[in-house]
């Protein structure tokens, strides 16, 4: 028995976590620095059975992210955020620099993916009920990563400074300037000035590549965390009760997953194994 | 076992051998501070740190000294006495049990004076940092005045579509389009109607409904500013293509989600030259030309109304 073959994921654990062991055992007393249990707790952590491709349009939105924030890196390399050589840095990207049509074709298709993907997600933990106790907490950091990506798209439009960019921002930001009592200031805030001018490239440049990214990261790794401590639902219909509130006493706390502290039997979801009894 | 526990949190306490705590040095030690900034920079703060020292130390010894002047020291907040650790138990981490620290009189002040410097230090990097990004919105938004021509370059009741720059320090980013009518004249001074073309639903640019006539256009460099100049054949008024808003020919709309009539540039005429000034906006105009009649109100934004109940959604206006 002892020397049976090691399984195919015991395998792929060894070589996934094969580097972050030698830098475990040669930075801190093995097992102290919390680097190879945090991984494998993060990646190796248990999921329900029975969930589907649709618990996957999370994982697909960060990755959109991940896209957006790497080609949007290298578009700061090249891009000029100045009224007289924004629209000429632009068309260099496009037409001159190798590839450039490429990674700002990504960095532009794949704002609206990212967008498509974020509704998707949130639609799917809509009609699944994921977002009910103890996960509430976690649609509404899901609600504010949305906003910031929306505002994103908004603070990005004006960039290629183009007609299309400079009158749509007009409209955008006089829209913001006609909400009741303070509108007319933010709409100053936000332009930098009473008209669109030389400050409001840069200031939407700013917000668009250093403000709303560092603040959508922060969001982003609280609502990771979250999902990782609570655990992945099981969708309505399943038979599989994992990661559902129970009826009686609080079970012991499992590593690897908290099991979510029921309130009460009356308020526990009819679905599941019950369910399909009656 | 912790050494802390081992001392009498009141042992010094109404002896000589330690002075009573006091808040009084802090002042004084500001009162210095000015004086040496006040030898460099001005005599005032001088003045004022000199009298801050007086008066702080003045304090600070009467503090210092009623012990021996036989008075009491002020009521402390009497710290709780300190349980004795029941014998076999050990410490479990370096801060030991929460109600079992002994708390001086002191630690309170370093805890209140820590706070405190840390709030005003956050408040001092905070403030300026936040100013100068929400203020400079709101300030020296003006423009200097824009010359967009001699008078005989606009013909009597004919729309001339003039385009400038506004800031021209800014650049062509401030290019805009103003509609001047010459009204001829109205009590033996020139009457001019000249509309902003930014719509008023939303802020795009309004159109000429008629004829621009392209080929008639005249540009003309000034010191600081290119104004081009296009005669209209038969102008019926004006439309706004983002969202379809319709104006008349005194800029009153006629159709369409805008909510007032266009807003107008002031003008003044200097050396026979037409000089636009700030622009104003207009609930309605009665009547045309140089007769009209003009309901004006300060400059308010795209989409705002600027009479009725609607415009008691926006009281203050930011300053222009």
């Amino acid at each position: 028995m002892a020397k049976q073959k090691p399984s195919r994921l015991d395998q792929l654990v060894y070589l996934l976590m094969y580097p972050l062991n030698w830098l475990e055992e040669r930075s801190s007393i093995p097992g102290r620095s919390g680097l190879v249990g945090g991984v494998k707790y993060f990646l190796f952590r248990k999921v329900p059975s029975d969930i589907s491709w649709g618990h996957t349009l999370g994982s697909a939105a960060l990755t959109a992210f991940i896209v957006q924030a790497v080609t949007g890196v290298i578009l700061a390399m090249y891009y000029k955020p100045d009224p007289n050589s924004a629209y000429e840095s632009i068309r260099n990207i496009t037409d001159n620099l190798w590839a450039g049509w490429l990674v700002r074709g990504m960095h532009k298709w794949g704002a609206s993916v990212f967008i498509i993907l974020l509704f998707l997600h949130m639609g799917r933990v809509f009609l699944y009920g994921a977002y009910k106790y103890p996960r509430e907490l976690n649609w509404i950091v899901g609600v504010l990563i949305l906003v910031l990506g929306m505002l994103e798209g908004f603070f990005g439009y004006l960039l290629p400074w183009d007609q299309t960019a400079y009158w749509a921002t007009v409209v955008g930001v006089n829209l913001q300037a006609t909400g009741p009592f303070v509108g007319p200031f933010l709409g100053d805030v936000l332009r930098g000035g009473a008209e669109i001018g030389p400050d409001t490239l840069a200031r939407f440049y700013s917000l668009h590549m250093l403000v709303l990214p560092g603040a959508l990261i922060a969001l982003i790794l609280l609502h990771l965390w979250l999902v990782v401590r609570i655990g992945v639902s099981s969708p309505p219909w399943s038979p599989d009760e994992f990661g559902r509130p129970q009826p009686g006493p609080p079970p012991a706390p499992r590593k690897g997953l908290v099991e979510p502290a029921p309130r009460n039997g009356r308020l526990v979801a009819p679905v599941g194994r019950g369910a399909r009894r009656r | 076992m912790n050494p802390r526990h081992d001392v009498d949190p009141h042992e010094g306490q109404g002896t000589s051998h330690e002075p009573t705590p006091t808040i009084w040095p802090v002042g004084f030690a500001v009162g210095i501070a000015c004086i040496f900034v006040g030898l460099i920079i001005s005599k005032v703060v001088l003045v004022v740190g000199a009298v801050l020292t007086a008066i702080f130390g003045f304090l600070w010894i009467r503090d210092a000294t009623r012990p021996f002047r036989g008075e009491e020291a002020p009521a402390e907040a009497e710290p709780p006495p300190a349980r004795p650790r029941p014998p076999g138990t050990r410490a479990t981490g370096p801060d030991p049990g929460e109600g079992e620290v002994v708390r001086f009189p002191r630690s309170k002040f370093l805890e209140a004076t820590t706070l405190g410097l840390g709030g005003l230090i956050g408040v001092i990097v905070t403030a300026p940092v936040l100013g100068f990004t929400i203020l400079p919105p709101f300030i020296k938004q003006g423009h200097p005045k824009v010359d967009v021509g001699a008078i005989e370059d606009f013909p009597e009741n004919k729309y001339v579509i003039a385009t400038f720059m506004l800031k021209p320090a800014d650049g062509e980013v401030s290019r805009r389009t103003a509609y001047i009518r010459n009204n001829g004249f109205l009590d033996q001074s020139p009457s001019f109607t000249i509309l902003s073309n930014r719509c008023v639903h939303l802020g795009c640019p309004v159109q000429v409904n008629g004829l621009p006539l392209a080929e008639e256009t005249k540009t003309e460099k000034t010191a600081t500013n290119t104004v081009t100049r296009i005669p209209t054949a038969a102008a019926a008024g004006f439309g706004c293509p983002c969202h379809g808003g319709q104006y008349d020919t005194e800029g009153n709309r006629t159709a369409g989600p805008p909510v007032r009539a266009l807003d107008r540039y002031k003008f003044e005429i200097v050396d026979g030259r037409l000089l636009l000034g700030n622009t104003f906006s207009v609930s309605e105009v009665d009547g045309t030309g140089a007769d009209a009649k003009i309901h004006t109100y300060p400059l308010a934004g795209p989409g705002q109304h600027v009479d009725g109940p609607e415009a008691w959604l926006y009281p203050v206006q930011p300053p222009r």
